[in-house]
Parts: C-alpha cells; structure tokens; sequence
C-alpha cells in the first residue's frame, strides 16, 4: 500500500470508497460522546480505530451498522453515506443494514443452541436457506471460512457453549459471514481471549479481507500495527463549556505511516506508549 | 517512609489474641438465637406432616379401599369418592393455567422487551396490585361478575356456580406469579445475546421469539410449574364459586368441587365436625393428596429454576 497521503480529507481514490463520514458526531442524550470523525473506508482493507478507552470508538463503530438505534438515547449528526447511500436516510431500514453488514462483538456471545444452529439462524432469517443440504453448505462453508470447520465438524448438533473462548469468537465470525455481508464490524474481537487465540483470529482476518472489508476496534496498538491497511486514532478532549470528555478523530492515515511518521504529536505519544 | 508500621509488641500472649470476651457473647448468643428460629421452622413443618400423616393413615384404616371409587365425595353421609375433587381440581388447574399462562407470560415478555424503562415502573405495580387482591374478594367477583357477565353469556345454561367460573377466577389470581417469574426469567437473558441476534439483521419480533424465549424457557416452565401449584393450593375462590357439587364433574362446565374447597367443606357449616370421626379425618387424607402434588411441583420447578441460574 503505497497511497500513504493522509486522507482526512475526503480525497478520490481509484475505487469509491465502502463508507465515508463527513463530521460525524454521537450524542447519548446531551451527552456528546464523539465528534468530527472524517474518514473513508476502503474495500478490502482492514482498517482499525485505536485509541484510549471512552473515546468513542464502538460508539462510532456501531453507528456502521445502525446498531445505535437500539439505544433510545443515542442520536447521530453529520453524514454518514455507504456506497454513496446515506444510512441515516428516513427511507433507511437498519434491519436491512445489518443484514448487509455483519459484526462481531467484544465478549463471544453464542447464542445457546447448537453450533450448527447458531450459524443457520442468520441465513434463515434472511430467506437463504431453511435446512437441508442448503443449509448444511452455509454451514460448512461460513466454518470453513472462519476456519473453525476441522475443530467442529464431528459436533455439530453440541451446544457452542462447549466451545472454548477462542472458538467461540470464530464461531459468531462464522456466523457473521453465514449471511453474506459485505463489511464485518469488530469491537475488539480478541479482547476476551489469549494470545494463541488471538493469533488465530488475526490470520484468519488476513484469509478474509479479499472477500470482505474490515473495520476492527482495538486497544492493542500491536494489533493494529500488524493487521491493519488503515488506522484511525481517537482520542478524548475535555470541553471547556461543558467540562464532560469528548471523543475526537485525531488522525486518519495508511497504518505504516501513522505508525512510523505520525502527523499529530498525540498520535505519536499514544503509538509510542507515552500516552497518560 | 510514609508507610505506617504496626507497632510490635515485645512479649505478645496469647490473652492478647483472645478479643473482647463481651463482643464474644454477644456473638454466641445471636448465633444460638438464630439456629433457634431455623430449628423452630423445621420442627413446625414437621409438626405438620405429622399430624397430617395421622389423621390421613388413621381415615384410610376405617374405610374400604373400595369407598374411594364412590362417584360421589361426601363425607358427612359416608361417601368418599375421591375421584370428585381430584377432577374438580384438575378442571380448575387447567383454566386457570390456560388463563395466567398467556397472558403472564405476555405480560412478562411486554414488561422485559417491549416497555420503555418509565412505562415498567407504572405497568409492574398494576400487575402486582392483582397479587395483593384477597382471594375472597375475587371469589365474590366471580360470582358477580365472572358466571353472569362472562362464562353464562358464552355458554346459557351453564349453572351459576362451575369449575370454569372457578378456573377463570383462579387463573387471574395467579397472573401476577406467572409475571414475575416469567420476567425475571427474560431479564436473566443476557443483552448481548439480543445483540448478536439484531447484528444479524433480525427483528424485533424474530429476536423474541428465537432468541430470547428459548435462552429462558427452563424460568418460563419454573413459572409455569409454580403457578400450577398456585392454582392447585388455591382455596377460597373454588370454595366459593366452583359450586361445591360432591359428584364427578364432566366437563368445567359442571358445578364441582376441588380438593381444597372439599377440605373446607368438613370444617364448615351448621353441622360442621370435629375430633375423631372419619368424616373430619377424611380431610386429612385429601390434605395429603394436595401436599404431595404441591411438594412434587415445587421440585420440579425448583431443578428448572436451577437450571436457569448455572446456565450465564
Ligand atoms: N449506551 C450509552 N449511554 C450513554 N453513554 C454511553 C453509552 N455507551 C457509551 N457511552 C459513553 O460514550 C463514550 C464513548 O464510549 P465508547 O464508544 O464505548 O468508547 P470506546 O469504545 O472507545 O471505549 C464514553 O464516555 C461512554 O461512557
Ligand atoms: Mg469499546
């Protein structure tokens, strides 16, 4: 990836970009948690979002698939367009959103029935399959894809909450892809599991990212370092009318370079580990 | 340093280490007090089947066993068909389960997924109201109002007084159990689990029903096993409105009775009997009845129950 000029501003690249967010701010209440995220997601990248915790990172996250909606507080100002489509539109249902754009959350949350049924449950709900060879295909191929197939297939029908930690969190990506989205949205996918896991999941973004695009929140400025195409560092400013702490998208940039060539004295305090 | 060091005593002895002998006491005495009132609930249930086993072994010693099969339970003139309030029971149970069970567990699964946080807090006290309702009060209803206005407009010729008119009014009684229970089940299922399921492009409806009534069925069947219970030991209300008929009921359209209302019977009335004749006796048998069906549910409900708490 060679493109290393920063792209906070909205810039044209060669294939139009999956999101672009113009000054993107989140409110719970009057609370704003988040504001001035300026950023465009590429396809097939991996992007992370990094920074200290409580600085808006899963609240901006969740605003890419609409999942804020679920919290009667949350409100959303700014532009938020995918593929040109704005997803705060009126005429914008999130079911369907979510449909198209998967995610998987910080703590592996099966749902408790078998493995097999947790990877159906999507599909079925959206009309792909209802059972049958169908389905066993969705099945098999969604675990193959997150490479959890050879460590189940002999169990199928046995609860996923058999699983350890690791497969788990496979198992909801599995899940996830049995859909067919276009965008998988990770909130700290690994936070919850152990170093071999985690290793794990990495790879197995890497397997992926040629059939999907990748947004993954990470605190672990390794993690980002070494999985990510692009990289999109927050942090919290206190606000001097209202005294409460606001997240703000500092930087936007190719990941090598925010990582060797930072262009804000904050992001090089946090990447080099000086930050608070 | 700035760290305060403990001072160390030079000759330390074991008196030193012994605390404060009155804090002590006090503590053994709380303790005696406490394993008093725990021994004391034992010894009252004890107590109870005691006597209850007593009387019922001595009624089964003065009768045939035959008696039982009489197709009439009345006591008073010798005649123990047993089979009349066991039905009677079973008629009132299945109503008012038919009745709580829906709508309990609507009510419960409007309460956890539907009802904004302010809506719960007005919405959950006019539940819990219909709990602090005396279930004589709602005997009286049921005559009133339930066998006029409901049961004998739908079906005209029924009896004013009938298993049915009984179950509705017991099923109402036990609403706000079935409620609570059911709710406590669905709040128990962890938001994350909603989350995974709304991430995957599922509605409100689909997640609820998929999702969240299975994570809690083992809480939903404990509540509807308690509330079966409920209904079986409820007595004022059958006593009241199912019509005290001593024969077999045929269908809840019948006037009938039930095991409880049955017990009440023999200890009322002008010519109500006391001490140790069979007919006051014959109480005690069908308490026993009642308390192994009561006891066996409440197991049953309390293993689903565990189930509930080792699964998150
Ligand atoms: N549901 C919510 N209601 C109110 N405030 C919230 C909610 N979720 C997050 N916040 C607040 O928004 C800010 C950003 O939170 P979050 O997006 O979770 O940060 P991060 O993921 O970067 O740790 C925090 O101050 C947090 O307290
Ligand atoms: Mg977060």
């Amino acid at each position: 990836m060679s493109g290393g000029a920063s792209t906070t501003t909205a810039e044209p690249g060669p294939v139009p970009p999956v999101y672009r967010t113009e000054d993107l701010a989140v409110f719970y209440g009057s609370f704003k948690a988040v504001r001035d995220v300026n950023l465009e997601i590429r396809q097939n990248e991996i992007t992370a979002f990094i920074g200290p915790s409580g600085c808006g990172k899963s609240t901006v996250l969740r605003c890419f698939n609409r999942m804020n909606d679920l919290i009667e507080s949350a409100r959303v100002e700014g532009r938020l367009t995918y593929h040109g489509v704005d997803l705060y539109d009126r005429a914008v249902n999130p079911v369907e959103v979510r449909r198209r754009i998967g995610m998987v959350f910080q703590k592996p949350n099966p749902f408790p029935k078998s493995i097999y049924e947790n990877i159906a449950y999507g599909p079925r709900l959206a009309g792909l399959a209802r059972k049958g060879p169908e389905m066993d295909e969705i099945v098999e191929n969604s675990l193959r894809a997150a490479a959890l197939w050879d460590e189940v297939k002999d169990r199928l029908k046995a609860s996923a909450f058999g699983l350890s930690g690791g497969q788990q969190q496979r198992l909801c990506i599995a899940r996830a892809l049995a859909v067919g989205p276009e965008v998988l949205l990770m909130d700290e996918p690994c936070s919850a599991l152990d170093p071999i896991a985690t290793g794990r999941i990495e790879d197995l973004m890497q397997q992926i990212k040629q059939d999907y695009t990748i947004i993954i929140v990470t605190h672990n400025m390794q993690q980002a370092a070494r999985v990510s195409d692009h990289c999109a560092f927050f942090t919290t400013e206190v606000s001097e009318e209202s005294d409460t702490r606001t997240g703000v998208l500092v930087e936007f940039d190719a990941t090598q370079q925010m990582f060797s060539n930072p262009s804000d004295e904050r992001t090089e305090n946090y990447v080099t580990g000086r930050f608070g | 340093m700035t760290v305060p060091q403990p001072p160390t005593p030079p000759g330390l002895r074991v008196e030193d280490l012994a605390g404060n002998a009155a804090r002590n006491r006090t503590e053994m005495v709380v303790r005696y007090a406490l394993t008093g009132a725990a021994g004391m609930s034992v010894l009252i249930s004890t107590a109870i089947i005691v006597v209850l086993l007593r009387d019922a072994v001595g009624f089964i010693t003065t009768i045939r066993l035959g008696d039982l099969g009489d197709s009439i339970w009345n006591p008073r003139l010798g005649r123990f068909g047993v089979m009349s309030p066991i039905l009677g029971t079973l008629w009132v149970t299945l109503v008012a389960v038919l009745v709580a069970g829906p709508i309990g567990l609507g009510a419960a699964v409007y309460l956890s997924e539907y009802a904004s946080p302010r809506l719960r807090r007005i919405v959950k006290p006019v539940v819990e109201v219909l709990a602090s309702i005396p279930s004589v009060v709602v005997g009286y209803f049921a005559i009133r109002f339930l066998a006029p206005e409901v049961v004998q407009r739908l079906f005209s010729g029924a009896p004013a007084k009938n298993l049915l008119v009984a179950g509705i009014a017991v099923g109402l009684l036990t609403i706000p159990l079935m409620t609570s229970v059911a709710e406590d089940a669905l709040r128990a299922v962890p938001s994350s689990l909603r989350e995974a399921s709304y991430g995957l492009g599922a509605k409100k409806v689909t997640t609820v029903v998929r999702v969240v009534i299975p994570a809690a069925v083992s809480g939903l069947v404990a509540g509807l096993i308690l509330s079966i219970s409920r209904a079986i030991g409820e007595t004022m209300v059958v006593f009241l409105a199912a019509g005290g008929v001593p024969t077999r009921p045929t269908s809840p359209l019948d006037g009938g009775t039930t095991i409880t209302a049955a017990m009440a019977a023999v200890a009322t009335g002008t010519d109500n009997v006391a001490g140790a004749s069979n007919t006051f006796q014959s109480a005690f048998f069908l308490g026993l009845i009642l308390f192994a069906l009561t006891l066996s549910l409440n197991l049953v409900a309390d293993r689903f129950v565990r189930r509930v708490r080792q699964k998150y």
